[in-house]
């Protein structure tokens, strides 16, 4: 590595330093709670409907219930996105397309899984084509309900967004990281 | 769960990171035609802008289609085979799952199959008060199509305006049957509420405001000169392919079939009303639209009037409603509702077997139900309308411009878990 | 806008399809009014169906296969429709047994293009095999599917019960 400046000598990782560095000043408090509050409300929802509830996710964001109030707009392209809304049953199929879609967003990015079946199956409780997305990937946010009116979406946005204010999303994927995987979730 | 735990189920299903195996593609690669033109394969979904949960692969020769293989089994929820280990009544609220925008008209005709096993037969006002919440989920389900067909050439307007309409129905469906979506009203001997009082002004109302934007609609979305050039001539069904393939639903009357199970199978109040059945002749996708338009219009010429005609009676069939006990008929009696005593869930028709056809939103439902005198049936088969019309992608589009596409997709009004199942 | 034309059904059906089918045929029956089912030998369904194609009914509704186990038999049924104003309110179940084991049928895809995917799906479900089907490829189960095929009976689905034994889950 370079040395930018003469008579100094820096021993180690520099860049590792310098994120180190970076990561410690982004992460206290002023410019944390400025940066989670923009975050919060900037969520973009990657455009996957999975399942029958995506007609009561698609009723939110309709102009009775209007979402996009709350800062989410659903947008076409998974790099570009923070939010993956699992929309109902999540199939064996389609979970692989899931989770290729999830690891093509950027981080910080979250999750909401909407309906009975993302939570456990649902009225489909004994098929043999299901997976439980808590399975596949670490879930923020569960609307129960069989489709959940589009009202409950809206709370969930709300819910959402008052957990990345409080940063709660950070520790947990500090605790991911540490494990070397996704899923789990306490 | 562990995280050992969950580590091993993750490998195991192939999940974790650095396992993504992609869905196993067995197409060629990318190769020459024979005249030695490179051929473009290209993957779409099932992450795409629409009603997403499926993919289509497309090879494509420059800008022309050559070959569009629609690749389904997204949302495949198992319905044929968990409808086996469940009641005849559980599976009513497992079937309209499958097109949860309209959900009456597609377990209609699986209650009208067991009746016919059970040999009962829903009273009059019963039958009138299905056809009105069919209607209305019929509005309700061509709506939904428009908005997505919006969506899929970027008229968003289209979109805000037919979901927000959509709303007014979805509402009247709920102060109907008590839920927005999964009304599960149907049920067999009839319906399980009665009306409600001064439901006709609000639908009337909710007409008359239909058919004013039914007009805005026409100006701004269908006889726009975009969704005209974009339309027009595009994707053309003639009508003997259609008949041939099997199409059903406004994809089959625009090319001129004039053909409904409404009428062919005389089910529901449907022969006692006057109303028409739209058919073009054209077959191409804005024939498709305009169809489907003319369709709301005569639903809402049917709700008006099954709202004049409602005749007066039970709601229920006698023979089930005397398995209610007496004090439980009173209130019944009172609020119009069916409470539903528990031995209700053991319907047991005879062995035997049923077929029963529905008109859809999207098209004809076909049931097929085998019973071997249980509890439970021992083989459903269910044809949905989607499922039928998936063969268009392919049919349609051979030759088409990629930009074609879709169009053609929004206009055939495909709802992937209808297709699924 | 045509008006809807009379609804009048055809009538006599069955005398009809025992002159045309009545040779290659096993049993015609109405099961049901406006409900007809053709039994032939798994060798005559091409003829059947060409015979039934001739009389008009041009498209099938369904393709579908009922795993009777007890007798080991599968039961593969196409089920006809027509558009025709006089057949329209008709459906015809063309049907045949085969044996359990190795369930095999001619396709009828040349006759009725819109078997198709049914019998696509037939294949994945019941692993009934069409011969000359030209694309016999997985169509609603992951593509990399292995195992009994799920709507045979002896496929068992596993019933969960309501409650989630935690304890279980963790040994696991
Ligand atoms: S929770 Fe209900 S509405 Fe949502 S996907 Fe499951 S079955 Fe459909």
């Amino acid at each position: 590595m370079d040395c930018p400046r003469s008579g100094w000598i820096f021993i180690g990782r520099l860049e590792e330093s310098a994120r180190k560095a970076a990561d410690w000043l982004v992460n206290k408090t002023p410019l944390r709670s400025v940066r989670d509050w923009s975050i919060a409300f900037s969520l973009w929802p990657v455009h996957f409907t999975t399942s029958c509830c995506g007609a009561e996710f698609a009723a939110a964001a309709n102009p009775r219930f209007d979402a996009e109030r709350f800062g989410f707009l659903p947008f076409l392209s998974p790099r570009q996105c923070n939010l993956l809304m699992i929309e109902g049953t999540l199939t064996k199929k389609m979970a692989k397309a899931a989770r290729i879609v999830y690891e093509q967003m950027p981080d910080p990015k979250f999750v909401i899984a909407m309906g009975a079946c993302a939570i456990d199956g649902g009225i489909f409780y004994n098929s043999y084509n299901i997976v439980r997305p808590h399975e596949i990937f670490p879930v923020d946010v569960f609307i129960p309900g069989c489709p959940p009116r589009p009202e409950a979406v809206a709370r969930a946005i709300v819910l959402l967004q008052r957990k990345i204010r409080e940063a709660r999303y950070l520790k947990r994927e500090k605790k991911y990281e540490s494990a070397g995987e996704v899923g789990t979730d306490e | 769960m562990t995280s050992q735990g969950s580590r091993s189920s993750e490998t195991d299903m192939g999940y974790g990171p650095g396992t993504i195996k992609e869905p196993g593609f067995r197409y060629r690669p990318m190769g020459r035609d024979a005249e030695g033109m490179e051929l473009y394969e290209i993957f779409i979904g099932p992450q795409h802008p629409a009603s997403g949960h499926m993919r289509i692969v497309v090879r494509l020769d420059g800008d022309i289609i050559v070959n569009a293989d629609p690749d389904i089994g997204y949302v495949h929820r198992t319905m044929e085979k968990l409808s086996e280990t469940r009641e005849y009544l559980k599976s009513i609220p497992l079937f309209e799952r499958a097109t949860i925008i309209d959900s009456a008209n597609i377990t209609w005709p699986y209650v009208r199959a067991v009746e016919q096993m059970l040999g009962v037969e829903a009273p009059l006002r019963a039958k009138y008060l299905r056809t009105l919440l069919a209607e209305i989920n019929r509005i309700s389900s061509h709506l939904y199509g428009f908005g997505l067909t919006g969506i899929f050439i970027n008229h968003s307007t289209m979109y805000m305006w037919s979901f927000g309409d959509r709303e007014i129905w979805v509402q009247l469906a709920e102060e109907l049957t008590g839920a927005r979506l999964t009304h599960t009203y149907i049920i067999p001997g009839g319906v399980r509420r009665d009306l409600p009082q001064g439901f006709k002004e609000k639908a009337l109302k909710a007409i008359r405001y239909m058919e004013r934007r039914l007009e805005d609609y026409m100006k701004i979305f269908v006889y726009n000169p975009v969704t005209v050039a974009r339309f027009r001539e595009v994707g053309v069904l003639t009508k003997n392919d259609a008949s041939r393939l099997g199409i059903v639903g406004p994809n089959l009357r625009a090319s001129g079939v004039h053909y409904d199970a409404r009428i062919a199978e005389k089910y529901g109040a449907y022969p006692e009303l006057d109303f028409e059945i739209p058919v073009m002749e054209e077959g191409d996708s804005l024939a498709r639209l305009l169809v489907r338009i003319e369709e709301i219009k005569q639903s809402m010429r049917i709700i008006k009037q099954v709202l004049d005609k409602m005749p007066q009676g039970p709601f229920f069939a006698d023979k089930y409603m005397r398995l209610i006990p007496p004090a439980l008929r009173k209130h019944v009696a009172e609020t119009g509702r069916i409470k539903l005593p528990g031995a209700f869930i053991r319907l047991k028709p005879p062995a035997g077997e049923a077929v029963a056809r529905g008109e859809m939103g999207h098209g004809e439902v076909f049931y097929h139900i085998v019973s071997t005198g249980d509890t439970k049936p021992y083989r459903v088969r269910i044809i949905t309308p989607a499922f039928r019309n998936v063969v268009l992608f392919r049919h349609l589009t051979r030759g088409a411009r990629f930009m074609d596409l879709p169009v053609i997709y929004g206009s055939i009004d495909y709802f992937p878990p209808e297709g699924d199942r | 806008m045509p008006q809807n034309p009379p609804g009048a059904v055809r009538m006599g059906l069955l005398e009809d399809l025992k002159e045309k089918l009545g040779d290659i045929a096993a049993e015609i029956r109405e099961e049901k009014p406006n409900y007809y089912s053709v039994r032939v030998e798994a060798s005559s369904l091409v003829e059947a169906a060409r015979r039934l194609v001739e009389m008009g009914f041009d498209h099938v509704a369904s393709v579908e296969g009922v795993d009777w186990i007890k007798e080991k038999e599968m039961e593969v049924s196409w089920h006809a429709e027509s558009y025709e104003p006089d057949l329209k309110s008709i459906i015809i179940k063309l049907y045949t047994r085969v044996p359990r084991d190795d369930p095999r049928v001619p396709t009828l895809i040349d006759v009725w293009p819109s078997a198709e995917f049914p019998e696509r799906e037939t294949w994945e479900m019941l692993g009934v095999v069409f011969e000359g089907h030209p694309d016999l490829r997985h169509l609603l189960l992951p593509s990399d599917y292995e195992g009994i095929p799920p709507l045979r009976k002896d496929y068992r689905i596993k019933v969960e019960g309501f409650i989630v034994d935690l304890t279980r889950q963790q040994k696991q």
